[in-house]
């Protein structure tokens, strides 16, 4: 879904940002667990990031203000295991495995997490050239997808200036769907002047930029 | 351990998500999905070995050496990746340098994307509703919110996280570092200051 409160720019009534002096990497050792296994299920290949990100934006609105990143992620971890039938009901109310487990392409092994993890390149060959320039004035479409999209709501209708082409890459708003739906598409980063985003009363000079897929802009 | 955080668990999660999450770990190493050593080793890669030391070093490179600094702000992946002694970064890493005409902040509005590999797992602030609504809408208050006033005369531009880019922020050298090594500049360097909600520390 795309029009929930996972897409919080703009919006009021949060309060003041609270940094932690000194801060651990996790607040308690559930977190490390539950990171570690979004890690290692993730190495299955079964979703893509955006089917994990879209696992999250479906919790309902009320749980996931009320739940902190990592129970976030943990409610979207068990959501995305059952779908994909990894577990059952069953063995979560019973907190065992009540049943042999299905085969899985990969999984991740003690070797696979002696470095540091890096990122998977989302850049794909393009199936044709890109439809803008950098300089290029456009605006982002007017799109309320009930299904995933990294267009946020704020930019949505707004004038922007292409800024960057940063390569043909993995659309979310597919690949959010299912693995195999890659669909990539040209990425490009725009930028909106503030008054044209928030009015007149915008702080003066304010730019923001977002990284926008070629379907989400339009020719102006 | 602070307990104010609007995104942060309370003393009836954190037993609620104790139970459940090792419940959870349980059935997926009985199925064999996943090998606990494999996700201790996950944990202890990210308490102990990744964090903003590796964006520091990066940083203080770039202020000390004109020709890494132009290749990093032109390809930041590629120029992180002649740094051998660094972990390796994905493509995709964009750095983007304060001058005192623009400062530049970082946010992701949608969820929390953040540069792992150079700056460590994000803070809870970073993940938080406040900062991720305000960012892109009064960024100036939320610089306050860090104690961090800029002249007025420098623009700010936010940028929002919403693709598989990510960004590192390299803030301005600050006055009086001329005679630092590269190691004591790297020092100077904070999380905060790689984000854009922050500046570089003057040296004491």
């Amino acid at each position: 879904m795309s029009n929930t409160v996972h897409d919080m720019g703009g919006m009021h009534g949060f309060g003041p940002v609270q940094p932690e002096e000194n801060e651990p990497t996790f607040h308690a050792e559930w977190e490390g667990r539950v990171h570690a296994m979004q890690r290692a299920m993730g190495a299955t290949g079964l979703w893509t990031i955006d089917g994990g990100r879209a696992s999250l934006e479906t919790l309902p609105p009320v749980e996931y203000l009320r739940s902190s990143y990592y129970r976030r992620w943990f409610l979207g971890l068990e959501q995305r295991l059952l779908k994909f039938g990894l577990v059952s009901e069953d063995e979560i109310a019973a907190g065992h495995s009540l049943r042999r487990g299905v085969a899985l392409n990969r999984t991740l092994k003690l070797s696979d997490g002696q470095n540091p993890p890096i990122r998977g390149n989302f850049e794909r060959p393009s199936q044709a050239p890109a439809r803008f320039k950098v300089g290029d004035t456009v605006r982002a479409r007017l799109l309320n997808p009930t299904t995933h999209t990294r267009l946020p709501r704020y930019a949505r209708g707004k004038t922007c200036t292409i800024e960057a082409i940063r390569g043909c890459q993995v659309y979310p708003d597919t690949a959010a769907l299912d693995v195999a739906n890659e669909e990539p598409e040209w990425l490009y980063t725009v930028v909106f002047a503030g008054s044209e985003l928030w009015g007149d009363a915008a702080e003066p000079g304010l730019t923001v930029s977002i990284d926008a897929f070629e379907p989400y802009l339009e020719a102006i | 351990m602070a307990h104010s955080h609007d995104d942060h668990q309370h003393g009836s999660e954190l037993s609620e998500m104790q139970l459940r999450v090792r419940a959870l770990e349980t059935i997926l190493s009985e199925k064999g999905y996943v090998d606990p050593a494999a996700l201790d080793r996950i944990v202890e890669t990210y308490e102990t070995e990744v964090g903003p030391h590796n964006g520091a070093r990066i940083v203080a490179r770039a202020w000390v050496d004109p020709a890494f600094k132009a290749r990093l702000l032109g390809d930041g992946s590629e120029a992180v990746n002649s740094l051998g002694h660094l972990s390796p970064v994905g493509s995709h890493l964009i750095a983007i340098e304060n001058t005192p005409e623009q400062h530049n902040l970082v946010v992701c509005t949608l969820c929390s994307c953040y540069p792992w590999e150079v700056l460590g797992l994000p803070p809870v602030w970073y993940k938080s509703a406040p900062f991720r609504s305000r960012a892109v809408i009064d960024p100036r208050s939320v610089l306050a919110d860090f104690g961090v006033t800029l002249p007025a005369e420098t623009k700010i531009r936010v940028w929002d996280s919403t693709a598989e880019t990510r960004f590192l922020v390299v803030p301005m050298r600050p006055a009086g570092t001329e005679g630092l090594s590269e190691e004591e500049l790297a020092e100077l360097v904070t999380r905060d200051s790689m984000v854009g909600t922050g500046l570089a520390k003057s040296p004491a």
